[in-house]
């Protein structure tokens, strides 16, 4: 089984390695084409902003070769949104493996919304996950808590394997082909994120 | 629901965990990563490491012990103490910790706010705040909250309230939020400066410094509108054990992972 973790400077992907050895398998970091196209499973994490993350993986061309992926991918977080058709985050025309747009929590015509004191802009800490939907979730129960930490979300959509509920219902993970993704951070989500992690290695 | 989150604190001091009151007297509570893995099993939310050691040399061993933590737990943690630069805070990361908090350095340059949310993202960029309740009158406004520095050895004029709200607009993603009044105190969290920063405030704030029965979580969850509650003492000395405390906030209608 080789493992290759997309490299591409989009926040710490040390935690991601981490987990992935926990499980038993010991992950390659790469940004190279080559070693990307090689291997089994695919895993393209990231936290930081959409548009200079788009704008790395451009110029190192990996916008294309993640497109031609035929073997399961795994994105996480903002690795999830740059999968996504464009994020309003930095008005950023994103990958568009899933024809979704991803959205700020807080409508720009309703920025008073969030200052009640109850509702905070990120969402940061552990939410429930709802209508499971894939093998990727298998032994792992409805409403379990996963670990987000996230701005932005997915909309609703056909694509969606599971829903969260903050503010207004979102996707918070999404499958199409070869192509998976998550809002919330398996490798942060103690032992429901191992399991999910272990799914995507036995899928 | 996002869930109200538990954290215990483990406070290093040449690489043991250690634990004092009112930021002083300190005894050792343990080996930190025994202690992560035990909380980490036990349900705890997040781990909170904040390295006290006196001097730079001793700090260098943070990192493997921050890489030793890391790669045995499988929840978020977060790393402070002596923070004072962006390679610091590269170091750290790299080492496995998923965010930093800083609180002196940051005070006294600002800035170095901004350039971690820019660099790092604001979620990985925890304020933390040591306040105390000045009733001396030294302050010209009159007495309130007010910022402490270098582990609480150092007053400023500055209110904490204000300081928070600075701290968010200059990218930062959390407030941890320390009363000394209450530290290791164990009679409750400083509910008024707690809810009065959680109100001001759009990002989630870290209620610390006091619990010491699980009334007093229930208490800054609701009265102090705390997003978490981190604790020390209660924790490394068995004196609330995390799986009781949660079935008790639950029962209390308070959103928590169990």
């Amino acid at each position: 089984m080789k493992a290759v973790i997309i490299n591409y400077h989009a926040g710490n992907i040390r935690s991601v390695t981490f987990a992935l050895e926990r499980i038993g398998v010991t992950p390659i970091l790469s940004d190279n084409a080559e070693e990307i196209r090689s291997a089994d499973k695919v895993i393209f994490p990231g936290v930081g902003e959409a548009s200079s993350a788009m704008k790395y993986l451009k110029d190192k061309k990996l916008d294309t070769v993640i497109k031609e992926l035929k073997q399961p991918l795994f994105g996480i977080c903002l690795g999830m949104q740059l999968l996504c058709k464009s994020s309003e985050e930095g008005n950023t025309e994103c990958l568009g493996i899933f024809d979704v747009p991803v959205r700020h929590f807080i409508s720009p015509d309703e920025p008073s919304k969030s200052k009640s004191g109850d509702i905070k802009v990120p969402q940061i800490g552990w939410n429930k996950i709802y209508d499971l939907k894939s093998p990727l979730f298998n032994g792992i129960k409805e409403n379990e808590y996963m670990y987000f930490v996230h701005g932005y979300y997915a909309e609703k959509n056909e694509h969606s394997i599971a829903t969260a509920n903050y503010i207004l219902e979102y996707s918070c993970a999404l499958h199409k082909d070869n192509f998976y993704a998550a809002q919330f951070h398996p490798e942060k989500s103690a032992t429901a994120g191992e399991k999910l992690l272990k799914n995507f290695f036995e899928l | 629901m996002l869930s109200k989150r538990i954290i215990p604190c483990l406070d290093i001091k040449d690489g043991r965990t250690v634990k004092g009151v009112h930021f002083e007297h300190l005894r050792d509570a343990g080996d930190p990563v025994e202690l992560a893995i035990h909380y980490s099993e036990a349900g705890a939310d997040e781990l909170v490491f904040l390295d006290i050691s006196a001097t730079e040399e001793k700090r260098k061993t943070l990192s493997q012990l921050v890489n030793k933590i890391a790669s045995k737990i499988n929840i978020p943690f977060t790393v402070g103490g002596g923070i004072r630069s962006v390679e610091d805070v590269e170091l750290l990361l790299d080492s496995g910790a998923d965010k930093i908090s800083v609180n002196t350095a940051a005070f006294k340059h600002p800035e170095l706010i901004s350039k971690l949310a820019g660099r790092f993202g604001s979620q990985c960029v925890v304020l933390a705040i040591d306040t105390q309740f000045d009733i001396k009158g030294n302050f010209e406004k009159g007495s309130d909250w007010l910022v402490h520095l270098n582990g609480g050895r150092m007053r400023t004029t500055k209110r904490a309230l204000d300081w928070a709200i600075e701290g968010e607009k200059l990218g930062a993603g959390e407030i941890l939020l320390t009363s000394m009044d209450n530290d290791g105190a164990k009679n409750g969290f400083a509910l008024e400066i707690t809810k009065q920063i959680s109100e001001a405030v759009n990002i989630p704030v870290i209620a610390s410094g006091g619990a010491g029965k699980m009334q007093d979580f229930k208490d800054v969850f609701t009265k102090g509108k705390a997003d978490a509650a981190l604790a020390a003492s209660v924790f490394h000395f068995k004196e609330i054990e995390i799986p009781d405390l949660k079935t008790y906030l639950d029962k209390n209608n308070i959103c928590v992972r169990i």
